[in-house]
């Protein structure tokens, strides 16, 4: 899978680091998530997808490589 | 009828124009002010007859001005995305600046206050604290219900997020300053909200009238808050709320930057995204559970699954309950608390086949895109499983399924707002179980005010559930 965040959505919640901390942290300075790993392993599939689905902004998808 | 009607902008041939847009048709007569008749009476059914008869790109005439509606993915998705640069909100929304007062919103600064004021009480980290805070609240207005009784939706759910709102973003002591007469004041100022502002948001009308007392009210019953925080003088720190942060700023010459109608006005916007907007979305997930039955067990029976182990609702509205959110998403699906948004454009932008000029008015409407078929198959239908598993129209439909809007835009309370659902039916389900008052389509909203809120009478009737859960003692 491809993890992207579509950052003209992203609105700094912070909520993805909860759900996938190995996955998604957060720019500070950009008040904005960075997405620390692009192609995560198949074990944290379930981690991403809460994040995903529980991102208040909607910034977050998965695609199927 | 419709002229070319910009302020200040050529329409000479070439140059863009709103009007190149498919007008809809007129189903109330045009008394001068075009579709504001309408709008005022069934603002649902011309939102739909714009997309049934324009497509994804229609207009409307509001007064003197082009309403452009979009609805579509492709439409919506290039108006979310829009800066503000380009399409602003800033003037669009005419029948708020009487409630909030002048100058309050929109020109609030410095812009750390907005950010202070609009961001941080919505951070994750804040969550679990406003959790515990809504539990609460809760716990205390179902309090004095007894085993049996009655209540009005509209009332006790407005009156349950007045505490919930004002208690989370303003502080725990101003809210216990609080009773009913504010939200009743409160409610007054919402039915203030009639399409005909976009002519003159001082007309003489009784909602504008009752609006204006309402807000008069409201001011006082904060100055005499004011007044015995002044008397009381200074507390620790950590027993300080805003209130104490705005009456403790002074101007240089000592006197107080901010007066109790500015704090007032400060303060009802602050409430005003999260009280309507969420006490609806309540009562239509109660009504939507009572009209499915099934529905209504399999949720229940879900929390009772969920809380067996005896976690706390604090813990558990922060975390997933997946068939509860789905029915709280498919009711915001059918029931958006707004059904347009608009935005008034400042630089020339394509929507569609059309180059839409600036000063043109601009909607999106989550009632119309939320229901189109191409995206939410048989979309009159109440299915919460559209949500659960490999469905979940929501994502899919990001730009179409549109309760909490979309875009930079998008509701910032959208978290808090989920967590707060989950949190009032993980209480009132687990203690009561709920019946009709009255026959089901009886329970409608009232669609004359551009803030939509159920009419009354909304009454349901509750029982305390005999309980299959352990209690202790």
């Amino acid at each position: 899978m491809k993890v992207t965040a579509d950052l003209d959505l992203c609105q700094g919640h912070q909520m993805c680091q909860g759900e996938a901390p190995d996955v998604f942290a957060f720019d500070d300075d950009a008040d904005q998530v960075v997405v620390l790993q692009e192609h995560p392993d198949e074990s944290l599939r379930p981690q991403v997808k809460a994040a995903v689905k529980y991102c208040p902004a909607m910034a977050l998808a998965i695609e199927e490589d | 009828m419709a002229e070319a009607s910009s302020p200040g902008f050529e329409t000479g041939a070439g140059a863009p124009s709103a009007t190149s847009v498919k007008e809809v048709s007129y189903a109330v007569p045009d008394d001068g002010f075009g579709h504001l008749a309408e709008l005022r009476i069934d603002p649902i059914g011309l939102l739909q007859r714009t997309r049934d008869e324009c497509g994804d790109v229609g207009r409307f005439r509001l007064g003197d001005r082009d309403v452009v509606l979009v609805s579509g993915a492709e439409a919506n998705e290039a108006f979310f995305r829009a800066p503000d640069s380009v399409l602003d909100q800033a003037e669009a929304y005419p029948f708020m600046t009487p409630i909030f007062g002048k100058g309050v919103v929109f020109d609030a600064s410095p812009e750390e206050r907005q950010q202070m004021l609009k961001n941080q009480a919505l951070r994750g980290d804040m969550m679990r604290g406003h959790a515990t805070t809504i539990e609460n609240e809760i716990r205390g207005m179902v309090a004095d219900w007894g085993d049996e009784g009655e209540i009005d939706l509209l009332d006790w759910f407005a009156e349950l997020t007045i505490y919930t709102t004002s208690s989370c973003l303003i502080g725990k002591p101003f809210r216990a300053e609080l009773d009913a007469s504010f939200a009743h004041y409160y409610h007054d100022l919402e039915k203030g909200t009639d399409a005909i502002a976009y002519v003159d948001p001082y007309a003489d009308i009784e909602s504008f009238h009752q609006r204006d007392a309402a807000r008069l009210k409201l001011v006082e019953l904060v100055q005499a808050i004011i007044d015995k925080r002044q008397a009381r003088g200074r507390v620790p720190r950590e027993e300080r709320d805003l209130l104490d942060v705005l009456i403790s700023l002074k101007d240089e010459d000592g006197s107080d930057h901010f007066t109790a109608d500015v704090i007032t006005g400060m303060f009802i916007s602050m409430m005003f995204a999260g009280h309507h907007t969420s006490s609806g979305t309540a009562a239509w997930g109660l009504i939507e559970m009572l009209r499915h039955p099934e529905i209504m067990k399999d949720v229940t029976a879900e929390l009772d699954d969920l809380y067996a182990d005896g976690s706390e609702v604090s813990f558990q509205a922060l975390r997933s309950i997946p068939r509860l959110e789905a029915v709280l998403k498919e009711t915001l699906r059918l029931h958006p608390p707004l059904i347009i948004v608009l935005r008034i454009v400042k630089e020339e932008i394509q929507l569609g086949d059309h180059v839409i000029p600036e000063g043109t008015m601009v909607g999106a409407t989550p009632k119309v895109s939320n229901r189109i078929p191409e995206d939410f198959p048989d979309p009159e239908l109440f299915d919460p499983g559209r949500y659960l598993d490999e469905r979940q129209e929501d994502l899919l439909n990001r730009w179409t399924w549109i309760p909490f809007g979309a875009g930079k835009h998008r509701c910032v309370g959208s978290a808090f707002a989920m967590m707060q659902l989950k949190a009032i039916f993980s209480v009132i389900l687990r203690d009561f179980e709920f019946e009709m008052a009255q026959p089901s389509e009886s329970y409608q909203d009232d669609v004359s005010k551009m803030v939509i809120q159920l009419e009354q009478p909304c009454r349901v009737k509750y029982r305390r559930r005999v309980q299959t859960r352990s209690t202790p003692g």
